[in-house]
């Protein structure tokens, strides 16, 4: 890895943070404000911008930012990292892994704890990483966590392609793959009380902005596909009230330095390759159909899960967790009945507690 | 499942804290407050006294070595308690294999490093373990500093009120990326190097031309915003930082923008933060500035009333929010 970076400042980000244009910004969404607003932004990227630039405290209290289920990490089952910790304990398996996956509890452990006790875990950057190690290792079998959306399912597509290119036969992914347009229905079906969605620009940048276009034509929400820095996120929330305002929903995109409406076609088709859609599981939101992806059959020697079967007892999602009327808008932490008992953010049955953005985490270090 | 230690009990905050609570002060029968430095009195005569291992990995790295640190850590611990640093006692655990030229280096940086600190390295120890038994080489230190009356309280923050300034003596993260760098054979076009080195020297300077100082304490793990949540709640008053205003040098950002880390939350060891009454902060300022590990000191917020022991940092854009202590060593982000 090469940085070139010079003064002042990393090139083409701290334009982004213009503290002018981003008074002027908050300024301007102060003075748009008619009613009350509820958007939601369901990528976890978004969610740390907002978080540590402070975001909030420069909008009007009118206007509440909601942090949908979106951090990969968060919504990934107690199952999976019952699975995950099960291979880590395998004899001649090595578990890579993206680094914040580390610390998510499963039912009685988490692969931090694993590694603790001598576990081979590793953290990568790429998956391209995890398929070196199994180059370099030929005697033990890699076994990649393929977490994250489209954002990162493309990664895993072309280092599946790559492992059997190359002949590589000790590399493996755990695949929980996800989809966040199915999500997103999911949360706004039935009752909610959302106006508009920050939608996710990394996703659309694979996706195009079409993916979210049922949003404004089959409910009546606004959408602006948003970039990360300050000033993308608060024109975003400018535009989203002005579409409320208007009347007229639609998908605007505000990062149009990345996203079109037809998306990336390549990275399009090798994800279709490689993964085809299923039903999968959110911690704290239960079964979302088509939601998920899997190895295609054609793949199934790189599947971990078929060619390692487990036999462990897979836990089932709390049925009890409210996270999908938290995030609906519907309800807050306090309401729910394991909030701050069974659900800590050291043990979280449900999304919202895993990261330290999400709304039951946030409630439960700072009540007020 | 059995209790083990895990990589975030040594991660210098949290869980590090529970450890120290639950296992080592409650058998050592250790009184609150713990500080970095042991407070010791013997016949009017007052002492600081402390220790420290040193493992980093990898033991070379650009700005220094395991020994240039193991020096520097244990005089800076000495230093923020407000003493003067005098003695040091230096024990090695090396692993069978190691080099015995690396170990003359890392000897040799040790002694070039107690020579710029003024203090005596008196005693020591060696074992060498099998190989596998330990990392190339462990080092631990003890210090012995005099301490003077008007500085003892320095430790416990008993005097910080509202108004005092917050200074560091200049950017942060340096350390904690330079090693990142060398560990993962990173190439920065733009070198990062640690910052490590002694400061009893700045705050020799600063003691002895002002009388405001009401606290120090250097920036090691977890970096300036678990030493400003601990001095929050050690005082329970609340704390205002100014992001724009801490220095961070442009590699260690760009390098935090990709990998997803706050510089505010990386390890430093030639950083510390005085808290000093608001009429002598510009003096302190320039008096650190005067001094080669102080060119660059900055204010970087202020001691706030109220009964809320949080800290606030008030972002780049203009924003607001809490400054936390997270919940373990920083990873790289998936998103």
């Amino acid at each position: 890895m090469k940085q070139e970076m010079n003064d002042p400042g990393v090139k083409y980000i701290e334009e982004f943070r213009d503290k002018e244009m981003v008074l002027n910004l908050s300024g301007r969404i102060r003075d748009s404000v008619t009613g009350e607003y509820s958007f939601m932004e369901v990528c976890g990227g978004h969610t740390a911008a907002i978080h540590r630039f402070g975001i909030p405290s420069l909008l009007p209290p009118a206007i509440r930012l909601v942090s949908g289920p979106g951090c990969p990490v968060c919504v990934t089952g107690v199952d999976y990292i019952d699975k995950a910790v099960a291979y880590s304990r395998l004899d001649n398996i090595i578990i890579c892994t993206f680094g914040d996956l580390m610390k998510v509890p499963g039912t009685g452990s988490s692969l931090e704890k694993e590694r603790a006790g001598g576990a081979d875990v590793r953290l990568v950057l790429s998956c391209l990483d995890a398929l070196e190690i199994a180059e370099y290792n030929p005697g033990k079998t890699v076994i990649f966590l393929a977490i994250g959306f489209e954002t990162t399912a493309p990664g895993s597509a072309v280092t599946i392609l790559r492992a059997r290119e190359k002949g590589i036969r000790n590399f493996r992914v755990l695949a929980a793959h996800k989809v966040m347009p199915p999500a997103m229905k999911a949360l706004v079906t039935g009752e909610s009380k959302l106006d508009g969605f920050i939608c996710p620009g990394h996703v659309a940048a694979i996706t195009g902005s079409m993916a979210f276009e049922f949003l404004p034509g089959d409910f009546g929400l606004a959408c602006v596909v948003t970039g990360f820095e300050p000033t993308d996120i608060l024109l975003s929330v400018l535009m989203l009230v002005k579409q409320v305002n208007s009347g007229k929903p639609a998908v605007e995109i505000e990062y149009s330095r990345a996203v079109t409406r037809l998306g990336n076609s390549i990275a399009q088709e090798r994800l279709s390759r490689v993964f085809e859609p299923c039903d999968a599981a959110w911690r704290g939101l239960g079964m979302i159909p088509g939601s998920g992806l899997r190895l295609r059959r054609d793949f199934e020697e790189f599947d971990a899960e078929i060619t390692f079967p487990l036999d462990i007892a897979l836990r089932e999602e709390n049925r009890s967790c409210i996270c999908g009327r938290i995030l609906k808008g519907l309800n807050t932490p306090v309401d729910c009945k394991l909030f701050g008992k069974s659900c800590t953010p050291e043990s979280p049955a449900g999304a919202c507690m895993v990261s330290a953005e999400g709304a039951c985490n946030v409630y439960y270090r700072y009540p007020e | 499942m059995k209790e083990i230690i895990a990589m975030n009990h040594g991660a210098g905050f949290g869980m590090t804290h529970e450890l120290i609570k639950s296992v080592f002060a409650r058998t050592f029968a250790m009184e609150e407050p713990m500080t970095d430095s042991a407070i010791l009195e013997n016949e009017g005569r007052k002492l600081a006294f402390t220790t420290d291992s040193y493992v980093v990995d990898p033991v070379f790295f650009p700005g220094g070595d395991i020994g240039k640190l193991s020096i520097c850590g244990t005089v800076n611990d000495l230093a923020v308690s407000g003493a003067v640093p005098k003695y040091i006692s230096a024990s090695f655990i090396i692993e069978e294999g190691f080099s015995k030229d690396d170990l003359f280096t890392i000897v040799c940086s040790m002694a070039d490093e107690a020579r710029k600190a003024r203090v005596r390295i008196v005693t020591g120890d060696t074992k060498v373990v099998e190989k596998g038994k330990c990392d190339k080489i462990f080092i631990s230190t003890s210090g012995v500093g005099i301490l003077e009356d008007r500085n003892s309280g320095i430790s416990f923050g008993k005097e910080v009120v509202p108004g005092d300034v917050l200074i560091i003596n200049g950017p942060v993260g340096n350390h904690a990326i330079a090693v990142l760098g060398a560990r993962n054979n990173l190439k920065f076009s733009t070198p990062v190097v640690s910052d490590c080195a002694s400061l009893n020297r700045l705050t020799k300077h600063v003691l002895e031309n002002c009388s405001g100082i009401h606290f120090m304490r250097d920036l090691t793990r977890g970096g300036l915003a678990v030493v400003l949540n601990e001095l929050a709640t050690m005082t329970g008053l609340g704390i205002l930082v100014d992001e724009s205003s801490v220095p961070v040098d442009s590699p260690v950002r760009g390098l935090c923008e990709i990998l997803g880390f706050d510089p505010l939350y990386l390890a430093n060891e030639g950083k510390i933060l005085f808290v000093v009454h608001s009429e002598e902060s510009d003096k302190v300022v320039e008096i650190m500035r005067n001094e080669p590990e102080g060119r660059e000191a900055a204010v970087v917020g202020r001691v706030v009333g109220g009964n809320e022991s949080r800290v606030i940092l008030s972002t780049k854009i203009g924003g607001r929010r809490i400054l936390d202590v997270p919940s373990g060593i920083q990873l790289p982000r998936i998103c």
